[in-house]
């Protein structure tokens, strides 16, 4: 018997007992749909969380008070809120020191309400120079950032975050006053959204001013900031960037680096960090998923045995009009895989039709990838002939006579 | 005319656990080409065992049986399986006919495992079929036939390779007195036809039909006589 006559024969057996054909797949199905799933969440998340910090801004370095080390935890010290300060920024900003920077945004912030008439509303009053704005790559949405000029002379203007205006004015909020603290001060520029999704909202609701003005306002010290922010030179050089602000910094602050009392943070760290707990959760799934999916194949197993005994008439008979066992093994292998692999066809419309509608259920983006796609068709396919290959064999090996008696 | 069967000192020893059984015990017989051979014999006489040697669906334990000049006593399931696909026809007691598929379809299954093309296969099972008188039945699957209708499907599917000899196991047990004058008459006119049948059965009068009856006693042929 050749191919087609084989596949012929495989679909028309498969197509004669329906019923026990789909539950056979259904297996398979949910085996081949919760892998894709599982992995397309795993990558979701991992991409929501590569966005996320991309928004933060590119080739961003962060440096904040304190230790951390992977043994110890935090490392505090003495008042260490304030052991980074103005001059430490000044210092990472000068080229001949650290030639890899390209940008450096010192920050300090706080928690102030503004005032609008009798509107009020308590935000994150961020201080800073007027390199933040490209630093965090962000972009302002009407108005305009505050200069240079303005941060020298600590002007009393204010940049406020998208969320933060529309809560604090109906129309236009560039050019009106709010009251910050008892300090009238003028709203230059709205920032547009950071487009980082919900629970990134913080970023949205925020207000941006001089570091000296937010000093003066909220009674900093006008020495300390909460952290440093640095922009690298390019992607490539930001470990050097690194290496050069650690020395600096270890030195300015009399320390070595081992004990420093300040951390360094890098883009890359958060996302590995973030990543690695995704993918540990996603092997977790992904191995609960593919045990579902080898039970599926367990169960096209047992239903192809069952299948031989009950078509050990027809297969005596085949036999008899002269089919080597050969065909025979061919011809329920081909029927198993039929049925792997159409339970995986199955599977992964499934999922593709899931991944439309998950996001919507539990809010977790799913992205399919179409190598997790093609894998698991593959897998559902080897399944199928995999635990084919013993029900297909039996009943090869079935002697004719012995097939032809059975009742 | 030449031996198409020939069996020399055939034994069959079936062996299941500390039972030993000698079901043919040095059968000779010869069975020439457009014979119509009755083998009869109560049950347990050996005449099934027989028939699936005849029929090589079996081998004998030992002795020799050459079919068509054949030495096929030897060979491996894959090669009997060829012989029984180009030399044998068969019938059964109870027809074998697959279920979910039309009275052609089963005619023509002997003809996809020797692999003719598709558009032949249907045209030599739909002329096979004629020759039964089935023509106007090609597309009914079994279920919608009576016993008589499907144990000539069964003829149909047996004679559709042309094959030397037809061998027919019971043929009319599982039919009524009406279908069983039906079959045998068309075996009646295949044997005019020069086909060489072997009919196996337990029933005197069914017997009489052939030309010739080989008496199954005990393992061995006791009468093989002119009927």
């Amino acid at each position: 018997m050749n191919w087609p006559e084989t596949f012929r024969t495989g679909f028309e057996a498969v197509q004669a007992h329906r019923l026990r054909s789909i539950l056979t797949m259904l297996g398979i199905i949910i085996g081949v749909s919760s892998v894709i799933l599982t992995v397309g969440l795993g990558q979701g998340a991992q991409d929501e969380v590569k966005k996320q910090i991309d928004s933060l801004g590119s080739n961003l370095l962060v440096v904040s008070p304190g230790s951390s080390t992977s043994s110890s935890g935090i490392r505090g010290g003495f008042g260490s809120a304030s052991t980074l300060t103005l001059s430490d920024a000044q210092a990472i900003e000068d080229p001949s020191v650290v030639p890899d920077v390209k940008r450096v945004a010192p920050v300090t912030s706080s928690s102030v309400a503004l005032v609008n008439g009798t509107t009020n509303w308590t935000t994150t009053l961020v201080g800073s120079t007027a390199d933040w704005l490209p630093v965090r790559s962000r972009t302002v949405e009407s108005g305009r950032f505050f200069t240079a000029a303005e941060v020298a002379a600590s002007a009393p203007v204010v940049v406020l975050g998208a969320d933060t205006a529309s809560e604090l004015f109906t129309g236009s909020a560039v050019g009106e006053t709010v009251t910050v603290e008892g300090k009238s001060v003028t709203v230059i520029g709205v920032l547009a959204t950071s487009g980082s999704s919900s629970s990134e909202a913080s970023q949205d609701d925020t207000a941006v001013a001089p570091l000296g003005l937010a000093n003066s306002v909220t009674g900093g010290t006008g020495v300390s900031v909460s952290s440093i922010y640095v922009e690298g030179a390019s992607e490539t050089t930001l470990g050097a960037a690194y290496q050069e602000i650690q020395a600096l910094l270890a030195n300015l602050h009399g320390v070595t680096t081992a004990e420093a009392d300040f951390t360094i943070t890098s883009q890359e760290a958060l996302i590995d960090t973030a990543n690695s707990t995704n993918r540990t959760l996603t092997v977790l799934l992904g191995g609960v998923a593919a045990i579902s999916l080898l039970v599926g194949g367990i169960g096209v197993m047992n239903i192809m045995l069952v299948s031989v005994t009950e078509r050990i008439r027809e297969i005596g008979l085949r036999k008899a009009l002269g089919a080597t066992p050969r065909s025979i093994r061919r011809q329920f292998l081909v029927e198993a895989s039929m049925l792997g692999f159409a339970g995986g066809l199955v599977g992964v419309v499934l999922s593709v039709a899931g991944s439309q509608l998950l996001p919507s259920l539990i809010d977790q983006p799913v992205s399919l990838s179409a190598l997790a796609i093609v894998a698991a068709l593959f897998t559902s396919l080897a399944l199928g002939i995999g635990f084919g290959v013993y029900p297909a064999s039996r009943a090869a090996n079935l002697t004719p006579i012995e097939a032809l008696r059975s009742e | 005319m030449s031996a198409l069967i020939e069996l020399a000192a055939v034994r069959k020893t079936y062996e299941t656990g500390v039972v030993r059984v000698d079901a043919l015990r040095g059968v000779d017989a010869e069975i020439a080409e457009g014979e119509y051979v009755a083998v009869i014999g109560p049950s347990g006489s050996g005449k099934s065992t027989l028939m699936h040697i005849l029929g090589c669906l079996d081998v004998p334990t030992s002795g020799s049986y050459h079919l068509a000049g054949q030495d096929v006593s030897t060979m491996s399931e894959a090669e009997l399986a060829e012989v029984r696909n180009q030399r044998i026809g068969f019938v059964f007691q109870q027809f074998n006919l697959l279920a979910s598929m039309s009275a052609w379809r089963n005619v023509e299954l002997p003809l996809v495992y020797a692999g003719v093309p598709r558009h032949e296969r249907r045209e030599r099972a739909l002329s096979a079929l004629d020759r039964v008188g089935l023509a106007d039945r090609a597309d009914h699957k079994p279920g919608e036939l009576s016993g008589g209708q499907q144990q000539r499907v069964a003829v149909a599917r047996a004679l559709v390779t042309e094959p030397a000899l037809l061998l027919a196991d019971e043929p009319t047990g599982n039919l009524d007195s009406e279908s069983t004058v039906d079959v045998l008459n068309l075996f009646d006119e295949l044997s005019h036809l020069g086909r060489t049948i072997v009919l196996i059965t337990h029933e005197h009068d069914v017997a009489a039909r052939a030309s010739r009856q080989l008496i199954v006693r005990d393992g061995n042929i006791m009468t093989a006589g002119a009927a």
